[in-house]
């Protein structure tokens, strides 16, 4: 189920691929190391501090600051049909980073470095196969998350 | 232990070669590469070939090499480390020579990129950044680099001029290169006037996707002694390192840790400082990236990048003149020859045969070649006695 997520995909076949099924039903997930208890984002199957092969999933809250972004005017294979697109690194307060493209709520005449930002679970509803991701929006916004079964 | 030297560089034109496969752009630079040392091919016992192979149509490129060249039955093989091969290419030559497996090799860089679409290349380079994570948001090579340029404006104040300053430095000598691409100086003007790439990059902000060949001969002191007499330059100092793939591991944002870790090790090698060396070439993919270079090679405080540039302090004349052949921007990056065309540039600078870009008194020289946007990087200096 990982190969949802992205508009492109690489990686069919991860250790992680609950990722996506918890991103379908709005929930933004990392990992905690059974043994060690050290926290990964993006999740890890094998943890970096200690080696060790056996993870829980733990749920981030997406809040972040903007650590930096870039217009992509020049778009690769793929994503021309999208472009100009911008896309931010964010610096994720429970720790670790991530890359997405910034949501409607922050237009690009809006970005400033080190802006507060929220990292919000998102379903390319106009594909019809199951294609997730997340976007960069505005602190406070809310989105729909799924009873976790 | 005995030193490994060069005994014979040979560099072929770089651009869009429509008129030329992989293997006869090789051969340009092999051949050229045999006049300048005066050597035959015999006198060659194995060969270290530098490429990506994701650009070639032609699987396996080494074979196709060493038919063409005539090199069989001598061994070889590819090294590949992104835009870091042809380095990590003469690392391994040396390695192969200090190891006493070989005596005299040669490093073979070739690229053929155009082949591919721009698109295509932006894929395939985007690639390159951590696909799990960060490609499936469309990021691109000069997005990377941009990020990083963006958050170095932020830090340190660095400017847009500034970028482009390096760039009309690197045109400026790249008209002074008959191998380069680019023979055109360009002003700042015209730098900032170009279409945006990745914000806040333009066009004259990034190097150019090239094909072109480069080779370079090393050899045992004794037989370097003997083929090249007393214009053998000596690779003293050798430093490599990695830094994380993803910038979501990335320990800083404003600085390349691969390059800080490879210049601290081929400096304490060849027993040298930044102050000591006399010529650079470094990896100017992008203008941040010759600006990050000053900083992690220490030829300027952190964050004062900008300004070494804005005082042309890398001009012939200047403190530490950096890419007076063009750089990347200016010569065209065929990325698996890179490395290889910056060891050829630094010879000839320490021999005293660069002609109008010739550094008066060149006697160390350091290469700074990274691979990705800052995965890998090697560093070398280059010494003449």
């Amino acid at each position: 189920m990982f190969s949802w997520f992205g508009k492109v995909n690489f990686t069919p076949h991860t250790k992680v691929d609950e990722f996506a099924e918890h991103l379908r039903q709005g929930r933004l997930m990392g990992s905690r190391c059974t043994k060690c208890g050290q926290q990964s984002f993006p999740p890890r199957a094998d943890c970096p501090a200690c080696l060790h092969d056996e993870f829980e999933w733990v749920e981030w809250d997406g809040k972040g600051k903007l650590l930096t972004y870039t217009r992509i005017d020049a778009a690769p294979t793929g994503f021309q049909d999208m472009g100009p697109y911008v896309i931010g690194l964010v610096e994720l307060e429970q720790g670790g980073r991530l890359v997405a493209w910034f949501g409607e709520s922050i237009p690009e005449d809006k970005i400033a470095m080190d802006m507060p930002v929220q990292v919000v679970p998102r379903v390319f509803e106009e594909i019809e196969e199951i294609k997730v991701y997340y976007t960069l929006e505005q602190p406070g916004t809310s989105w729909h998350r799924a009873p976790r079964g | 232990m005995s030193r490994v030297g060069i005994v014979a560089v040979g560099h072929g034109r770089f651009g869009r070669r429509s008129d030329a496969s992989v293997q006869e752009l090789a051969c340009e630079a092999f051949r050229a590469a045999l006049q300048d040392g005066g050597l035959e091919r015999k006198d060659i016992d194995g060969t270290v070939i530098a490429a990506v192979p994701e650009y070639h149509k032609q699987r396996s490129l080494t074979g196709v090499i060493l038919e063409y060249l005539g090199l069989n039955p001598l061994a070889g093989w590819l090294t590949e480390d992104a835009c870091a091969s042809g380095s990590a290419a003469i690392r391994t030559a040396w390695m192969a020579i200090r190891s006493g497996l070989h005596q005299v090799v040669a490093v073979i860089g070739c690229q053929k990129m155009t082949e591919l679409t721009t698109p295509e290349i932006l894929a395939l380079m985007g690639r390159v950044g951590e696909v799990q994570w960060e490609s499936i948001f469309g990021t691109t090579f000069p997005g990377y680099y941009a990020m990083l340029a963006r958050r170095h404006m932020h830090e340190y104040g660095t400017t847009k001029e500034q970028l482009a300053a390096v760039a009309v430095k690197n045109h400026y000598y790249g008209a002074r290169n008959p191998h380069a691409m680019f023979r055109k100086e360009i002003t700042i003007d015209k730098a900032l006037g170009s279409p945006p790439v990745a914000s806040p990059f333009q066009v004259f902000d990034c190097c150019a996707n090239a094909d072109g060949a480069a080779v370079v001969i090393l050899a045992e002191e004794e037989r370097a002694r003997a083929l090249g007499g007393d214009r053998v330059v000596w690779l003293d100092g050798l430093g490599a390192a990695t830094t994380t793939m993803s910038l979501l591991r990335r320990p800083t944002l404003v600085s390349l840790p691969s390059a800080v870790e490879a210049a601290r090790q081929a400096y304490q090698m060849a027993g040298v400082g930044p102050g000591d060396i006399k010529v650079a070439d470094v990896h100017d993919c992008f203008t941040i990236a010759e600006i990050l270079a000053y900083e992690d090679l220490g030829f300027c405080e952190r964050g004062q990048g900008g300004r070494f540039i804005e005082e042309r302090q890398s001009y012939l004349g200047g403190k530490t003149p950096v890419n007076v052949d063009g750089g990347l921007k200016a010569k065209g990056h065929p990325i698996g020859t890179t490395g290889v065309s910056m060891t050829c540039e630094i010879v000839k600078q320490l021999r005293g045969e660069a002609g109008e870009r010739q550094v008066e008194g060149a006697d160390v020289g350091l290469s700074h070649n990274v691979g990705g946007n800052g995965q890998y990087c090697f560093v070398h200096v280059y010494k003449k006695e």
